[in-house]
């Protein structure tokens, strides 16, 4: 076993054991502290694979975006242990169903798994460099990229209409 | 590894924390200075010469005054704010190119710790999360003027965040990279990006004010509606490491706007020194473009009043974002008509995508990486 691989299994169980406390910790802002905590470590492991990329980049939008947001709303409702709405029996009932179905599906998923050796050595893989991303984002999966950006937009409208119609009602 | 890097690199890391140390305490003596100086003052001249003891004798004070921990505070996070906050101010200094490469006992050292290839986007990370140190310190000390500071800060982090990395694209446009190191060299001599961007260094240095949480948007902070925001339970040096963080904020992103828009090490005849001389006089170049754009965000500082809240958000999402995607399409129509998009000629015929139109711009070696 070389460094790499042990560092690989430490970040990994790092990863795993942050995203555990984001269920297991009670208090709302913790969760998303850990979140965030989770976030960084998931970029770690990008960086491992020679990702920089997408490790940049998932820290500028969910780090640094998405959990803003997520502790903004928090902060601004001021949730706390004491205030949190008690979950009920069939609450607790469907989230687990929900748990198992996306369970099935992930197994589904994983069966016909195999492992692939990591390439870790330093220049090994270049697949995810900014260059080789963005040749690939531009060629062969252009139909996806744009249809996601068409995605985005529909959803920005629809907020947009959103917060308008609630004005004109209040007019 | 070769342990000459390792070395190397390390002293390099321990040169740029000493010179962000010193330079966050001496900005806090000029930041005096030049208000004492705008209002007609003297304003500190007791500690030394010119008052230049004073930093010293500020943080001797901080140091020993009393660091309690308020009662209902959550204490881990209450910690660990300040820490937070100083460490990311601290951390976007090593993708920096300070200046040209240096020769020393026989090597080439690069004035740069690390010349990561998404460099621009490692500064704009560490800019976004920067914010977790006010958010977090101000919802642990419990204090409701914290709260609202929290809640101010991270609102207007995010939405000037998204003007900032369009005016950002746009100069990553005209470089054709996202490598610090190749966006200053693109802009060799007096070639610099201030000449093809005016619009989008402005919309760059409003935004930038707003992210460093300066006057006049310094909402998260305004002494007079909040006391002073997020260190209100602060003491001692726990809010001693909030104001160092404001202030290497404020060096860092001084030095961020002379990489981007004035050519960063690069001046005028430049060509006509080469080694060591050009690598020192590159070095004080840089230096003086980062005081100069420190004393306008001072100056800024001193001389407009605060913007109302709703006015802050209005300028940010009506006329900053809007104004910045106009500036991206005009730039972006600019280079794709100079290297002759729409007269049918073009460089790389199977290409229809914006990543290999800033490879015709960009450095040659990229162009052949692309094309591959």
């Amino acid at each position: 076993m070389n460094l790499i691989e042990i560092i690989a299994l430490v970040l990994g169980a790092l990863t795993i054991a942050s995203g555990l406390m984001v269920v297991l910790s009670t208090h709302p802002v913790r969760s998303v502290l850990y979140l965030i905590l989770t976030f960084f470590l998931i970029s770690a492991n990008y960086i491992l694979l020679n990702a920089q990329f997408l490790a940049i980049v998932n820290i500028v939008v969910y780090a640094g975006a998405v959990m803003v947001l997520f502790l903004f709303v928090l902060m601004l409702l001021n949730l706390s242990k004491d205030n949190e709405p008690k979950a009920s029996n069939l609450m607790k009932l469907a989230a687990s169903v929900a748990a198992g179905v996306l369970v099935l599906v992930l197994l589904a998923a994983f069966r016909e798994t195999t492992l692939v050796e990591m390439k870790t050595a330093v220049g090994a893989n270049s697949e995810g460099l900014v260059e080789n991303l963005g040749n690939l984002l531009f060629t062969k999966y252009v139909l996806p990229f744009e249809l996601s950006s068409v995605l985005f937009i529909a959803a920005m409208v629809g907020a947009v209409l959103l917060s308008k119609k609630e004005k004109h009602l209040i007019d | 590894m070769d342990t000459g890097i390792i070395i190397e690199k390390s002293i390099l890391i321990v040169i740029l924390f000493a010179v962000s140390l010193g330079a966050a305490a001496y900005l806090t003596l000029l930041e005096r200075k030049v208000a004492a100086w705008m209002q007609n003052r003297i304003g500190p001249d007791r500690a030394g010469k010119w008052g230049l003891l004073q930093p010293l004798a500020d943080g001797g004070k901080l140091f020993f005054k009393e660091d309690f921990i308020p009662t209902n505070a959550d204490r881990f996070l209450f910690i660990i704010g300040p820490g937070l906050s100083m460490g990311f101010a601290l951390m976007s200094s090593v993708v920096i190119p300070w200046g040209p490469d240096i020769y020393m006992f026989g090597k080439q050292i690069a004035l740069q710790v690390t010349d990561i290839n998404v460099g621009i986007l490692f500064v704009m990370a560490i800019s976004s999360v920067a914010v977790y140190g006010i958010m977090i310190g101000a919802w642990a000390s419990n204090n409701k003027y914290s709260l609202f500071s929290a809640i101010r800060a991270s609102s207007q982090m995010i939405s000037y965040e998204l003007a900032l990395g369009v005016s950002i694209i746009t100069v990553v446009m005209l470089s054709g990279s996202l490598s610090i190191k190749d966006i200053v060299e693109s802009q060799h001599g007096m070639n610099w990006n201030i000449w093809y961007q005016p619009l989008g260094f402005i919309i760059y240095f409003v935004c930038l004010i707003a992210e460093l949480n300066r006057a006049p948007f310094d909402m998260a902070e305004c002494e007079s509606e909040l006391i002073t925001g997020h260190h209100t339970e602060y003491g001692a040096m726990k809010m001693g490491f909030y104001l160092f963080a404001e202030y290497t904020h404020l060096f860092i992103g001084s030095a961020i706007v002379s990489i981007l828009y004035f050519g960063g090490y690069n001046f005028p005849g430049m060509d006509y020194f080469s080694g060591n001389t050009l690598a020192i006089l590159g070095v004080v170049a840089f230096f003086v473009k980062i005081a100069f754009f420190i004393f306008v965000i001072m100056w800024i500082r001193w001389t407009l009043p605060r913007f109302r809240y709703d006015q802050l958000m209005d300028l940010g999402w009506k006329r900053l974002i809007p104004l910045s995607l106009v500036n991206l399409m005009i730039t972006a129509i600019v280079i794709a008509a100079t290297s002759g998009w729409f007269s049918g000629n073009t460089t790389n015929e199977n290409s229809t995508s914006t990543a290999q139109i800033e490879s015709v711009e960009g450095s040659s070696s990229q162009t052949t990486n692309l094309n591959k």
